[in-house]
C-alpha cells in the first residue's frame, strides 16, 4: 500500500493509505453520515462529482451485490474511508467492494482521520478536493491541481447522469396509472416504488419536451433527484411549468423538488455541508409528525416556513422543514396535484417511513385526473 | 403535543439489589427519570430497597422510600402518598412485576393511580409469549416455532413434534432466569422443571433452536404522536445460543445492508406500534440465518432494559432520561439534543466509531458451577470501550476486564496439538471463547476452521486476524519502528502486550512510544458523527490526527471509577465516586471522570464535567492525565473512592509523577501490606489475630500448628475474600495452598487465627490528620468467617456496650493516623471475649459508605472527596456537609442485607450449586430495611432480598454440632409462635432435650421410607415447607445439607445458613405477626 493524499481547496492535506484505483480524481468534498448503505451511496447518480467521506468507521463489511445498486455504475468521484474491510461476509455478497472499485475506476483512500474531515467540512463547508494515490506531486502542486477545479456551484450535471434514451418500468400487477419520471439522475428505488403501486413508469431524459411527455398520456410526472446546482436548470424548470399548466400531477424528490420549487418561483441556496445521511428528522408540519429519512442534497429551497405563499399556479405552502435546522424539506400546491420533498422517499439506503409519499402521489393522481387536455 | 399539566406527583419504582441479569443500569435509568420529573417541578416519591444507589440519595426524590419493592409495601406508600402516577418501566422487570401487581391487586384504581411509560395491557402483549408471537405473526415476521406449555407433559410431547434440541424460556422472568438449551430429554425434565416454577404464570415455552444465527437487537423509542426512532442496533458477536447479557455485543451492526438492517427496523417499528408502547423505550431482538437472511423476531422488553443503559453510553442518547420526558407526555420532537443542543431528540444516533461490551463473569466465586454460557445469563458485571475500529475497541474492552485471561496472548511457543484442541472446546461457548478462537488464530486456524466451530461471522473473525497479524509485525525482529508502534497502538495493543511480544517492560515501550510522540487522541461521542457541534466532553481515546479535548482554565481533579462490576467491588463504588464528582463541581472544581462500566450513574455524559470512557488501566489513565495537563490545571487523582481498581494503580500513577489526592499510596501499602500493618498496630498498641505469612505448604503448617486451627487462609492484596477459606485441618491447608499459588504468585499466602465466635464490626470513618470523624460502627448478624458483603449487618451495633464503642472509636483514630489517613477509612474488628481485634483496615471508600450515608443522612464519600482535597472535617462541619459535632447518629435501625445469586448457577449435572456463605465473598448486591426497631427493620430487609418470611407454617431445622447450642432458642421461639417444626435424626434429638416439640423427617440420604415417607428434599419440592434452617460446617459439606440447600434455592424456600440469622429471623417473623410493617420515607427518618 502506498501512500494517498486527500488535499482541499483550502489547504489542508490528510494523509492515508491508496485503496481502490489509485491516480487522482477531483471533486466536491462531502460527508455521509449513513452507518449502512455504502453501496446504494456509491451508485447514487446523485453523488457525480462528489468525493464522499464515509463517516462510519468500517466500510466494505458486507462486500457488494447486483440487487442493492441504484443504477448501473459508481456515480462517486472519490471515495475515503477509515477502515476498508479486508474481507467480505454476507449471505448476498458477490464481489468485495475493493474489487469492484478498481473495476469502475473509483480513486480511494483509507486510514484517514475521516472524523477530522468531518469536522473541518462542517465548520468551513463542502469545497473542492482531490485525492492523489500514488501520484509523485509535491503537497503544493497538489494543492494547486485542486483549486483549478471547477465548483459544484454553478455545475451543470444532468446531462452526465441521464438516461440517454427513455425505457419503460412496467407496472408490478394490475397497471393503474401511467407516469413520466424525468430522469436527472434517478436512483432504481425510485420506479421500483412507483411500479410497486400500479404505476407504470416511462423513465425519460432530462432533456426531454413536453410533447414527448403527453405522447405517453402521463397522469403524473415524477422529477427525479439528481446532482448539480438547480439554478442551472433553466430548461427543465421551463418544462415543468409547461407541465403545470398542462395540470398534470407533479411529484419531486430531491433535486426535482428544487426544480418544482424554482418554477414555482423560488430561489435555491448551497448549504455549509448539506444534509447526507439517513437520519435526519423531518417534520410534517401538516400532521405534526417526524419522520426520520434519507438526505443528500448540498442545496436547498427558500421559501416561507410559517405561512402559506402564493404562486401563479395557486396557493401552496411548506409542508416539511427539517428539525435539526429548519431547512425547507417539501413543498405543495394546495388547488393542483403538485408536491414534493427534499429528501428520499425511496430511501435505498436509509429508512422506509416516507414511502407513504409515493401513496400520495397516487392519491394525488386520483384527484385531479387526466382527463382534458390530452384526449 | 406539551406536557401533561394533571400529573403533579410520580411514584417511580425501583429496581431493588443487583442481582445477575439487573445491574447498576437502573441506578442510572431511574436516577435520570428522578431528575428530569424534578426538573419539571413534579413530585418525586421513589421507592428501591437498594440503599448503594443515587436514586436513593435523599436529594433525588421528595420522598425516597427505602423499603421492598412488593405490592403491598407500595401500596402503604402509595396510600401514604397519593402520587398521580407511577412510572415502573425504568425500574428493570422488578419494577414493571410490581406494576403489574399493583394492578391486579386494584390499587391503581382504588388510588386513582395512573401507570405512565406503558399500559399493563401493553406489557402484557410484550411479554406474554402467546400474545406477543399473534402480534409478530400479524405484522409480517416470523417466530421461531415454538409451543407453550405449563406442564411437564405438555413438554414432553412440545419436544417431539419439535425435535431436539430445544430451547426452554420461561415467561415473565428476567434475563433469562431459568431458560435453557435442552439436548435430550433428562436435561429437559431438569431445565423445564425449574421454570416453570420460576415463572409467576408456571408457564414456558418450548421453541425450535436455532443456535448459531447471528443475533441482533434494536433499541426503539415511540411517543404519543406516534413517532418513533431507532436509538441504535447492537450486533452480538457470539451467535445465538449465548444470553446477549453474556455475549460480547458490537454497536452498530456491522455485518448487514442496508436492506437487511431496514427490514429489521421496519419490523420493530411495527412491532412497538402493534404492542402499544405508547410512551418510551423498548427493546427488539431478532435472529438472523447467516446462510439465507431468514429474520426471526426472539422478543421484546417493552421497558427500559440493560441493553437501553448500553446503548445510550454507546450512542451518548440518554434513553431513560428521554423514556421519562415522554411518559409525561412531551413528544420527540419537542424534547433537545443534550449534546448538539440545537437538534431534536427525534432523530437517530449515528457512530463513527465502534463500540464493544465485554461481559465480566465470577465463576471463580462458584467452583461447581456449570462454566458454559446459555439462554440464563451469568454474568455479573460488563465493559465497554469505543475505538475507531473494531480490533480497537474489542481489545480496550478486554483490558477494561481487568484480567489477565481476558486480554489477547500470542506466545512465541505453543504444542502442536494446541489449535485442534482449542477448536475443540470452543464448540462450547464459556467465559473466554473469544481467546480460544484469538490463540487457535494464533496457532493456525483458518477464518473457516473457527467459524465451523463457533459460527462467530467471520468479518469479527477477519478483525482478530489482523490484530494476530499486527502481533507477528511486533514480534518481528527490528519489528518495532514508529510506523509498526502507530499501527499497532491504532489497533488497540497496550504497551503491555507489544512489551511482552518485544521481551522488554511496559515502561520500554511506554518511552519509545512517548519519544516517538505516539499519543492517543480523545474524540468525542456526539450522537451525529460530527454534522453538527457537540458540547459535552464525552471522549474515548484513539490514534489518529485530531484531539477535540478542549482547552479550560478551572482546575481539574480527576476521578477514578471502579471498572466493570464484580462480587466485591459493585455499585457501591460508583456511589462514591459519583458523589466526589458532584461535591467538587459544587466546590468549583471541573471533574474529569474516567471509567468503562456502561452500567454506571458515573458514566453518564452530566455526572463530571468530563467524561472519559477508558480502560483503567495504568496506561491508559497516565494518557488522560496527559492529555488534561495540556487542556488546563490539573490538581490530582482520586483513587480512594473507585474500590481495589483505582487503588491499584495509584502506586504506578505517583510514580509516573502523577499527584495522588487524599491517602497517599504509601499509606495504602502500609494498611494492605501485612507486616507494615502488623507493625501499625502493634505501635499503636492495638491487638491483631494471631498470624503469618508462608510461601510454601510446610511454612503454611507450621504457623497453623502455631496459631491453633481453625485458621483463615487468603492470598494477600485481594477484593471480596477472594480465595479465602477457613480449614480446620493440615488436608484442607495443604489442598488450599495447592489451589492458590496461581492467583497472585507474587504475594505469600496469609495464615490468620479464626476468631470461632467473635462478633465483627464494620467500621466507616473519615480522618483528616487531625480528626476523626466516625460514620458508623455496624455490626454483623452472621458470626466471624462469613464475609463482611455477604454478612447481614445492623448500624447501629445492637450488642456493644458503651466503652467497646469508645474503645472501637479510639482503635479508629489510632489506625487513621497511623497509617495516614486522608479521607475515607474502613475497619473491620472483631470482638471476642471483650477482646477487640484488627481484622483489617482500608484506606478507602467501602461498600458499606452509602449504606452508613443513608443510615445517617451524613455524605461520607462527599467529604471524602473534599477531605482529600485538603478541606478539614472542622471546615466541612461549618460548612453543614457534617454534622455542627459530634460523630454521625444513625436515625432509627437500619439493616443491611445481601443478595446471593445461587438461583443463578447449576453444576454441569444441572444441579443447583451449594448456598453456603463462607469467607469468600458471593453475594451480587445489598438491600436495606430501616425501623424504629431491629425485628421489623431485619424483616423488611429479609422481604427485599428474598421475598417474605413465613408468619406460619413449617420450618425445617438442620444444625451443624457447633451450632445445635446456639439455635435452640430460637427454635423454640418458633414453636411458640406455633410452627411445626421439621428437623433430621441429630438436630432433632437436641431440640427434643431441651423441650422444644419437633417433627423427625428422613434424610435425603436414607431414602423414602417404607411406608412412603417422605425425604426432607422431597418435601421441600413437594412444596410443603416454608423456611429452611441450615447451617453447614466449612466448606465441602456433607451431600445431605448440600441436597437441602439446593432444593430450597431453586423453590425459592427462604434459607438461612447461619444461627445469628436464624435468631435475627425468628425476630423479624415475631414482628411480620404483630401487624404490618409501617412504612417511612428516607427524609421523614433524616428529619
Amino acid at each position: 500500500m502506498s501512500q494517498a493524499f486527500f488535499v482541499l481547496d483550502d489547504g489542508r492535506i490528510f494523509e492515508g493509505k491508496s485503496w481502490a484505483a489509485t491516480g487522482k480524481t477531483f471533486g466536491e468534498a462531502v460527508f455521509q453520515t449513513g452507518m449502512t448503505g455504502y453501496q446504494e451511496t456509491l451508485t447514487d447518480p446523485s453523488y457525480h462529482k462528489q468525493v464522499v467521506v464515509m463517516t462510519a468507521p468500517h466500510i466494505g463489511n458486507t462486500g457488494v451485490n447486483t440487487f442493492d445498486n441504484e443504477s448501473s455504475k459508481y456515480w462517486v468521484a472519490g471515495f475515503v474511508v477509515r477502515n476498508p474491510s479486508t474481507i467480505t461476509s454476507n449471505w448476498r455478497s458477490e464481489r468485495d467492494l475493493e474489487s469492484e472499485l478498481i473495476s469502475q475506476g473509483v480513486v480511494g483512500i483509507q486510514g484517514v482521520d475521516t472524523r477530522a474531515i468531518t469536522r473541518h467540512l462542517r465548520d468551513r463547508g463542502a469545497m473542492k478536493v482531490g485525492i492523489f494515490s500514488g501520484e509523485n506531486l509535491t503537497r503544493e502542486e497538489m494543492v494547486i491541481e485542486v483549486r483549478k477545479q471547477s465548483a459544484m456551484n454553478g455545475a451543470y450535471l444532468s446531462a452526465d447522469v441521464s438516461t440517454p434514451t427513455s425505457y419503460v418500468v412496467p407496472a408490478q400487477g394490475e397497471k393503474k396509472f401511467t407516469v413520466v419520471a424525468i430522469d436527472l439522475g434517478i436512483k432504481g428505488a425510485t420506479p421500483r416504488a412507483m411500479s410497486e403501486r400500479g404505476i407504470e413508469v416511462h423513465v425519460m431524459p432530462y432533456n426531454v419536451t413536453l410533447e414527448q411527455i403527453l405522447s405517453v398520456k402521463p397522469d403524473g410526472v415524477f422529477l427525479s433527484n439528481g446532482p448539480g446546482d438547480p439554478a442551472t436548470m433553466t430548461e427543465t424548470i421551463d418544462l415543468v411549468r409547461e407541465v403545470l399548466l398542462e395540470e398534470i400531477p407533479i411529484f419531486g424528490i430531491c433535486f426535482g423538488h428544487q426544480i418544482l420549487g424554482r418554477a414555482l418561483g423560488f430561489e435555491t441556496y448551497k448549504l455549509q455541508f448539506g444534509h447526507r445521511g439517513i437520519n435526519q428528522p423531518v417534520l410534517d408540519k401538516r400532521s405534526g409528525k417526524v419522520e426520520i429519512t434519507a438526505h443528500n442534497h448540498g442545496f436547498a429551497l427558500k421559501a416561507p416556513t410559517d405561512s402559506g405563499f402564493t404562486t401563479v399556479f395557486g396557493p401552496g405552502q411548506v409542508t416539511h422543514i427539517c428539525l435539526n435546522d429548519g431547512v425547507v424539506e417539501g413543498i405543495e400546491l394546495l388547488e393542483r396535484g403538485a408536491f414534493s420533498v427534499q429528501y428520499h422517499p425511496e430511501a435505498a439506503a436509509g429508512p422506509h417511513d416516507a414511502s407513504y409519499l409515493f401513496d400520495q402521489f397516487v392519491e394525488i393522481m386520483t384527484r385531479y385526473p387526466r382527463t382534458v387536455a390530452t384526449q | 403535543m406539551p406536557r401533561d399539566n394533571s400529573i403533579k406527583s410520580v411514584l417511580v419504582i425501583g429496581s431493588g439489589p443487583i442481582v445477575i441479569g439487573q445491574a447498576c443500569e437502573f441506578d442510572y435509568s431511574g436516577t435520570q427519570a428522578c431528575r428530569v420529573l424534578r426538573a419539571e417541578g413534579i413530585r418525586v416519591i421513589l421507592v428501591n430497597s437498594n440503599p448503594a444507589t443515587i436514586m436513593t440519595d435523599p436529594e433525588f426524590a421528595d420522598a425516597t422510600y427505602i423499603e421492598p419493592i412488593t405490592p403491598e409495601f407500595i401500596e402503604r406508600i402509595i396510600a401514604k402518598e397519593r402520587p398521580d402516577a407511577v412510572l415502573a418501566t425504568l425500574g428493570g422487570q422488578t419494577a414493571l412485576n410490581a406494576a403489574i401487581g399493583l394492578f391486579q391487586a386494584g390499587t391503581l384504581d382504588k388510588y386513582n393511580v395512573k401507570l405512565i411509560g406503558a399500559d399493563v395491557a401493553a406489557i402484557e402483549r410484550g411479554e406474554n409469549r402467546e400474545l406477543f408471537r399473534a402480534i409478530v405473526e400479524k405484522i409480517g415476521g416470523e417466530s421461531a416455532r415454538s409451543i407453550i406449555c405449563h406442564t411437564i407433559d405438555e413438554v414432553m410431547s412440545a419436544a417431539a413434534q419439535l425435535s431436539y434440541p430445544v430451547v426452554i424460556r420461561p415467561s415473565f422472568t428476567m434475563g433469562g432466569l431459568g431458560s435453557g438449551i435442552a439436548f435430550d430429554e433428562p436435561t429437559l425434565r431438569q431445565i423445564a422443571g425449574a421454570g416453570l416454577l420460576h415463572s409467576p404464570t408456571s408457564e414456558v415455552l418450548i421453541e425450535e433452536s436455532i443456535i448459531g444465527w447471528k443475533e441482533y437487537e434494536l433499541e426503539v423509542m415511540r411517543d404519543r404522536a406516534d413517532n418513533v426512532v431507532i436509538v441504535c442496533s447492537i450486533e452480538n458477536i457470539d451467535p445465538m445460543g449465548v444470553h446477549t447479557g453474556d455475549s460480547i455485543t458490537v454497536a452498530p451492526a456491522l455485518t448487514l445492508t442496508d436492506v437487511e438492517f431496514q427490514k429489521l427496523r421496519n419490523l420493530s417499528i411495527d412491532i412497538i406500534r402493534e404492542v402499544g408502547v405508547d410512551t418510551g423505550g423498548c427493546n427488539i431482538q431478532f435472529a438472523v440465518d447467516p446462510n439465507s437472511g431468514r429474520i426471526i423476531v426472539i422478543e421484546m422488553n417493552p421497558r427500559v432494559s440493560r441493553s437501553s443503559a448500553l446503548a445510550s453510553k454507546a450512542t451518548g442518547f440518554p434513553i431513560a432520561k428521554i423514556a421519562t420526558k415522554l411518559a409525561i407526555g412531551y413528544t420527540l420532537d419537542e424534547i433537545k439534543n443534550d449534546i448538539t443542543q440545537v437538534t431534536p431528540a427525534s432523530f437517530e444516533p449515528t457512530l463513527d466509531y465502534i463500540v464493544v461490551k465485554a461481559p465480566r463473569f465470577a465463576f471463580e466465586k462458584f467452583q461447581d458451577a456449570d462454566p458454559r454460557l446459555t439462554t440464563t445469563m451469568k454474568s455479573v458485571g460488563e465493559a465497554m470501550a469505543i475505538g475507531r475500529s473494531f480490533p480497537e475497541a474489542l481489545m480496550k474492552a478486554l483490558r477494561s476486564l481487568e484480567r489477565k485471561e481476558a486480554t489477547f496472548t500470542f506466545p512465541k511457543k505453543f504444542p502442536d496439538t494446541q489449535k485442534s484442541s482449542l477448536l475443540e472446546s470452543m464448540k462450547v461457548p464459556t467465559e473466554y471463547r473469544l481467546q480460544q478462537v484469538q490463540l487457535a488464530m494464533w496457532c493456525g486456524a483458518s477464518i473457516e476452521e473457527i467459524y465451523a466451530s463457533t459460527k462467530i461471522d467471520r468479518w469479527f473473525l477477519s478483525q482478530i486476524e489482523l490484530i494476530n497479524r499486527e502481533a507477528s509485525a511486533i514480534a518481528e525482529l527490528g519489528g518495532l519502528t514508529a510506523e509498526v508502534l502507530q499501527s499497532a497502538k491504532s489497533l488497540g495493543f497496550s504497551d503491555l502486550q507489544i512489551a511482552r511480544l518485544r521481551g522488554v517492560s511496559e515502561e520500554d515501550v511506554r518511552k519509545a512510544r512517548h519519544h516517538e510522540n505516539i499519543r492517543p487522541v480523545y474524540k468525542t461521542v456526539d450522537t451525529c458523527a460530527a454534522e453538527f457541534e457537540a458540547f459535552t466532553p464525552y471522549h474515548y481515546s484513539s490514534y489518529e490526527e485530531e484531539t477535540e479535548v478542549r482547552p479550560r482554565t478551572k482546575p481539574a481533579v480527576i476521578i477514578l471509577g471502579s471498572g466493570p462490576n464484580r462480587i466485591g467491588q459493585g455499585i457501591e463504588f460508583d456511589y462514591s465516586c459519583v458523589h466526589a464528582s458532584f461535591v467538587l463541581r459544587e466546590a468549583d472544581y471541573e471533574t474529569i471522570m474516567i471509567n468503562c462500566n456502561p452500567e454506571t450513574v458515573s458514566t453518564d455524559y452530566d455526572t463530571s464535567d468530563r467524561l472519559y470512557f477508558e480502560p483503567l488501566t495504568l496506561e491508559d489513565v497516565l494518557e488522560v492525565v496527559h492529555a488534561e495537563t495540556l487542556a488546563g490545571p490539573v490538581l490530582g487523582v482520586i483513587t480512594q473512592l473507585g474500590g481495589q481498581t483505582p487503588l491499584g494503580l495509584a502506586a504506578g500513577l505517583k510514580a509516573a509523577g502523577v499527584t495522588i489526592l487524599g491517602t497517599s499510596p504509601e499509606a495504602i501499602n502500609l494498611a494492605e501490606e501485612r507486616g507494615a500493618f502488623g507493625q501499625v498496630l502493634a505501635d499503636q498498641g492495638l491487638t491483631a489475630p494471631e498470624f503469618g505469612m508462608a510461601a510454601t505448604e510446610l511454612e503454611a503448617q507450621t504457623i497453623a500448628q502455631r496459631i491453633g486451627y481453625p485458621v483463615l487462609v487468603r492470598p494477600s492484596f485481594v477484593l471480596g475474600g477472594r480465595g479465602m477459606e477457613i480449614v480446620y485441618d493440615n488436608e484442607a491447608l495443604a489442598s488450599f495452598i495447592a489451589r492458590a499459588t496461581d492467583i497472585t504468585p507474587d504475594h505469600p499466602v496469609l495464615v490468620d487465627r479464626f476468631l470461632d465466635s467473635a462478633i465483627e464490626l464494620d467500621v466507616d470513618a473519615l480522618f483528616d490528620g487531625e480528626e476523626l470523624f466516625l460514620g458508623g460502627i455496624m455490626e454483623h448478624i452472621e458470626e466471624a468467617g462469613i464475609h463482611s458483603g455477604d454478612s447481614a449487618c445492623v448500624l447501629p451495633a445492637m450488642t456493644i456496650s458503651a466503652e467497646q464503642r469508645s474503645a472501637i472509636r479510639e482503635a479508629t483514630l489510632k489506625i487513621a493516623q497511623g497509617v495516614g489517613v486522608r479521607g475515607l477509612i474502613n475497619i473491620q474488628f472483631a470482638m471476642a471475649d471483650k477482646v477487640l481485634y484488627v481484622l483489617e483496615a482500608n484506606p478507602r471508600a467501602s461498600r458499606t459508605v452509602p449504606f452508613v450515608s443513608k443510615a445517617t443522612g451524613v455524605p461520607l464519600a462527599k467529604a471524602a472527596a473534599r477531605i482529600s482535597l485538603g478541606a478539614t472535617i472542622a471546615q466541612l462541619r461549618l460548612e453543614s456537609l457534617l454534622p455542627q459535632s459530634g460523630d454521625a447518629v444513625a436515625k432509627g435501625i437500619s439493616v443491611k442485607e445481601a443478595v446471593l445469586p445461587w438461583n443463578r448457577f447449576r453444576r454441569v449435572d444441572g444441579r443447583g450449586v451449594d448456598a453456603v456463605l463462607g469467607p469468600e465473598m458471593r453475594s451480587t448486591g445489598e438491600v436495606m430495611g430501616i425501623a424504629d426497631n431491629f425485628g421489623e427493620a431485619y424483616a423488611k430487609s429479609q422481604i427485599s432480598s428474598f421475598g417474605p418470611l413465613p408468619k406460619t407454617g413449617t420450618v425445617f431445622i438442620s444444625l451443624a454440632d457447633k451450632d445445635k447450642p446456639a439455635g435452640i432458642e430460637p427454635a423454640r421461639k418458633l414453636a411458640e409462635l406455633g410452627f411445626t417444626l421439621l428437623a433430621t435424626d441429630g438436630t432433632a434429638r437436641v431440640l427434643e432435650e431441651d423441650g422444644v416439640k419437633v417433627v423427625k423427617v428422613r434424610k435425603n440420604s436414607e431414602g423414602t421410607g417404607p411406608l412412603g415417607e417422605k425425604t426432607i428434599v422431597e418435601m421441600l419440592n413437594a412444596g410443603t415447607v416454608q423456611l429452611v434452617i441450615n447451617t453447614p460446617v466449612g466448606r465441602g459439606t456433607r451431600a445431605d445439607g448440600w441436597a437441602i440447600r439446593t432444593a430450597s434455592v431453586q423453590r425459592s424456600i427462604p434459607i438461612i445458613t447461619t444461627t445469628a440469622g436464624f435468631s435475627a429471623a425468628v425476630e423479624g417473623i415475631k414482628a411480620l405477626r404483630t401487624g404490618e410493617l409501617p412504612v417511612q420515607s428516607i427524609q421523614e427518618w433524616l428529619k
